[in-house]
């Protein structure tokens, strides 16, 4: 049958399987928002108030779903808002395809109105893009576009779709390909097997081995295997930022997130260790801290999808180009078919040094009578959710905080921006999970800086009826950013006192919701209670805290892992 | 690369957000209509060129990626040169070095000679230091082609 381009962009759509959109509509998308609007009992168009965050809360529903996340905007002031958004799920790995209209084909290039080249803005923060120069491109370059975003080391892939192609004038014939052929992407998936081998070999030699593992495994769906290969060696486990919830947090052979604000058992491990394997990490530098300092006696196993991943920034012993859940899969065979176990004296050895470490309790913190502390509230929200709940995160102390304690025993539970550290990335992401999981608890951590970077999303928050749990740890700084000029500025406090805040709790109401304010320590657990228990009502808690509350550890920059200011 | 506008920009961008160098670039189309041959001559440790090629590699529109230096390889650059000369006795001399270089002279006016020179870059260099005595009005380089030797080849 043939179709018009906007007939043919919904039904690729449908193609694919996508049930919800995000998006903000605008002249050049007009096409097709008609045909979206007539598709609405298949596909869920998700109305946002800001087109930073129709791309923020499609990243919500990829990264706790592990499918494409989708998002649609207008051409020019629409698109250039999507852009953080974008280059956020470019540094994260986030499966996205994104829309933008642009103007007809024959006035690009003329600074027609709302015309911007999006391809070229977003060339070097997308996975690719592409421009539709003809209508029977259209569903083929869907179709690739999929694709190439969800195999392969994930990310976003934009498509540029001139208005004159949807405007129904022209149609063609309508087909979704079944397959795509791209003659220069063909990702690796399965480890070379001598490669396999080798780091088989290197694990039973191993005396003070640690496993490094990150966003990778959780994008690959293979925290089993994971678990199933620390057990069987009996060998310690830290997570990056990105990967926790990788491996149960609850878990003894769990040391915790490793890094600038790591635990000190996790990192003093990686700093005495004999072998690191890195599994779906990217030894990214709030990791390493000082590279000449990193891991000097380790050798390095590194499984990554990515060849460009491996040796970027630290030289690798044995690198496996593939899979995380083919590759560990492998990988347990080849170690169940050896008959060499790991040494048992030198991994007791191991443990009583790891333990040794552990009693520093890096992580404590004193509950006072009087200020609340921003750990202990998100001890809380922990113990009253059992760890189940998805959390998303903003950026800055309160994120790390999130990160320290609470302890996630599965993946894709842990919704947060690492790479790029986009504040304003936490309620839309929520909205996008909670969309995404209707029936489940949705926690959103934010600070008074982050949340007022996307607060007009508490809009469509009420038009959808998300019941997200908002906790605001208030301490009336950019945190993270007053911490630093505490600690290398000699406490000259330059804008980072957030003057004039509002009320949060009538911002809240205004905008439909419940809003409490909490002061007294004695009162957290009934706040968080109230809030969790009701399926109804978002709550905005917005929780005074300790304004000069430090995240410790800390490795400062310049410094090796094993050069931690504790407290 | 596949011969579709756009794809030279990712290349371009890639060097200048990873702020690598590029020394020289030459692009055309080859005898396969869908595929065009970027030559480019660039330089770093070992680490870095490793990580060029990854990158590279990682582009969806670059269909294969060599390192010419990984074989024995010849390698050509064209340029023309437009000069005057200072005095009439020098026109003999400008054909004389134009002649060592095995330049071709392909255009003439009353006051000036265009010179076609192609070989290794070191060549070109030399050539146009030896035409430093004449009045030089204008240096066109093609940017570096190149092949490797014997039956090596880069062939999709
Ligand atoms: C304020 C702030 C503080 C931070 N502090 C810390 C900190 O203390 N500690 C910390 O760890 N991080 C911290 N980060 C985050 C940090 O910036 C990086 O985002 C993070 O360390 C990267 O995590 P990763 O190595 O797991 O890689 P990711 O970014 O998750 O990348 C995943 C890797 O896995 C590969 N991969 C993807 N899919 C597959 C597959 N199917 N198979 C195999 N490989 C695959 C990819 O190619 C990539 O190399 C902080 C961020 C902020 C904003
Ligand atoms: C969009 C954006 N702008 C600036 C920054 C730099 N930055 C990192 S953390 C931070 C402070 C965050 O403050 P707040 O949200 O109040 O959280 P807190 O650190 O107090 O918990 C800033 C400004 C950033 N990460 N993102």
């Amino acid at each position: 049958m043939e179709l018009s381009g906007a007939k043919i962009f919904v039904e690729s759509l449908k193609a694919e399987g996508v049930d919800t959109i995000f998006g903000y509509p605008g002249g050049a998308v007009l096409f097709l928002y008609d045909e979206l609007d007539k598709a609405a009992a298949d596909i869920d168009h998700i109305l946002v108030r800001h087109e930073q965050a129709a791309i923020h809360a499609a990243e919500g529903y990829a990264k706790s779903t592990n499918k494409v996340g989708v998002a649609i905007v207008t051409s020019g002031p629409g698109a250039t808002n999507a852009v953080t958004g974008i280059a956020d799920a470019h540094l994260d790995s986030v499966p996205l395809v994104v829309f933008t209209g642009q103007v007809p084909r024959a006035l690009i290039g003329n600074d027609a109105f709302q015309e911007v080249d999006i391809i070229g803005i977003t060339r070097p923060c997308v996975k690719h893009n592409f421009l539709v120069k003809s209508l029977e491109d259209l569903a083929p370059t869907i179709k690739k576009a999929f694709y190439i975003a969800s195999t392969g080391r994930p990310g976003p892939v934009l498509i540029d779709i001139p208005k004159d192609i949807t405007d129904g004038k022209e149609k063609c014939e309508f087909e979704y390909p079944e397959e795509v052929n791209i003659r220069s992407y063909n990702p690796n998936n399965k480890g070379n097997p001598r490669q396999i081998r080798l780091a088989a070999d290197a694990l039973l030699e191993a005396k003070t081995p640690i496993l490094y593992t990150g966003g990778g495994v959780i994008l690959s769906g293979a925290s089993s295997e994971l678990t199933e290969l620390a057990r069987m060696l009996n060998y310690p486990v830290t997570n990056t930022l990105m990967g926790l919830g990788a491996f149960p947090a609850s878990d003894p052979q769990f040391v915790g997130m490793l890094g600038m604000h790591g635990t000190y058992e996790a990192n003093m491990a990686m700093h005495k260790s004999d072998l690191v394997v890195a599994i779906g990490s990217r030894f990214d530098d709030r990791v390493t801290g000082n590279i000449e300092k990193f891991c000097p006696n380790a050798k390095i196993i590194h499984v990554d999808i990515d060849p460009a991943s491996i040796s970027k920034n630290v030289m690798v012993d044995i690198p496996i180009v593939g899979d995380v859940k083919q590759v560990l899969a492998d990988l347990i065979d080849e170690l169940k078919k050896r008959n060499e176990k790991p040494d048992k004296e030198a991994n007791t050895e191991w443990w009583n040094t790891i333990n040794e470490w552990r009693k520093t309790d890096c992580l404590r913190y004193d509950q006072g009578e009087e200020l609340i502390t921003a750990q202990y509230v998100i001890d809380k929200l922990w113990q009253l959710t059992h760890g189940d709940a998805f959390v998303c995160s903003d950026v800055g102390q309160h994120q790390m905080w999130a990160a320290q304690y609470y302890r996630f025993d599965k993946p894709n539970r842990w919704i947060n921006s690492g790479g790029l550290g986009t504040m304003g990335f936490g309620l839309p992401s929520a909205m996008g999970v909670q969309l995404a999981h209707p029936d489940e608890t949705v926690a959103c951590i934010t600070g008074d800086g982050s949340i007022q970077m996307c607060i007009q999303e508490l809009a469509t928050c009420l038009q959808y009826q998300l019941p997200l749990n908002i906790i605001s740890l208030n301490n009336g700084y950019l945190g993270m950013v007053r911490q630093w000029q505490e600690f290398f500025y000699q406490k000259r406090y330059a804008m980072s006192y957030m003057d004039s805040l509002p009320d949060f709790v009538k911002l809240a109401e205004a905008y439909g919701h419940v809003g409490l304010q909490i002061k007294n320590p004695a009162d957290v657990e009934g706040a968080l209670k109230e809030a969790i228990d009701n399926k109804q009502r978002l709550y905005f808690l917005d929780f005074i805290t300790n304004p000069e509350e430090n995240v410790y550890p800390m490795i400062p920059a310049g410094a090796g892992q094993n050069e931690m200011i504790l407290v | 690369m596949e011969n579709e506008s756009g794809a030279l920009s990712r290349v371009v961008g890639l060097f200048s957000a990873r702020g690598y160098n590029i020394e020289s670039l030459s692009v055309a189309p080859t005898d396969d209509d869908s595929l065009s041959r970027l030559t480019l001559v660039t330089s770093g440790s070992e680490q870095i060129i490793e990580q060029i090629i990854k990158q590279l590699n990682k582009l969806i529109e670059i269909v294969k990626v060599s390192d010419l230096s990984d074989f024995k390889y010849i390698e050509r650059e064209m340029m023309l040169l437009k000069v005057e000369a200072k005095h009439t006795d020098a026109i003999t001399s400008i054909k004389q070095v134009a002649d060592i270089f095995r330049g071709k002279i392909i255009d003439l006016s009353n006051k000036t000679f265009t010179i076609e020179v192609s070989g290794q870059g070191e060549k070109l260099d030399a050539f146009l230091e030896a035409m430093q005595d004449q009045i030089i009005i204008e240096v066109v380089r093609s940017g570096c082609i190149g092949i490797a030797r014997g039956s090596n080849s880069l062939k999709i």
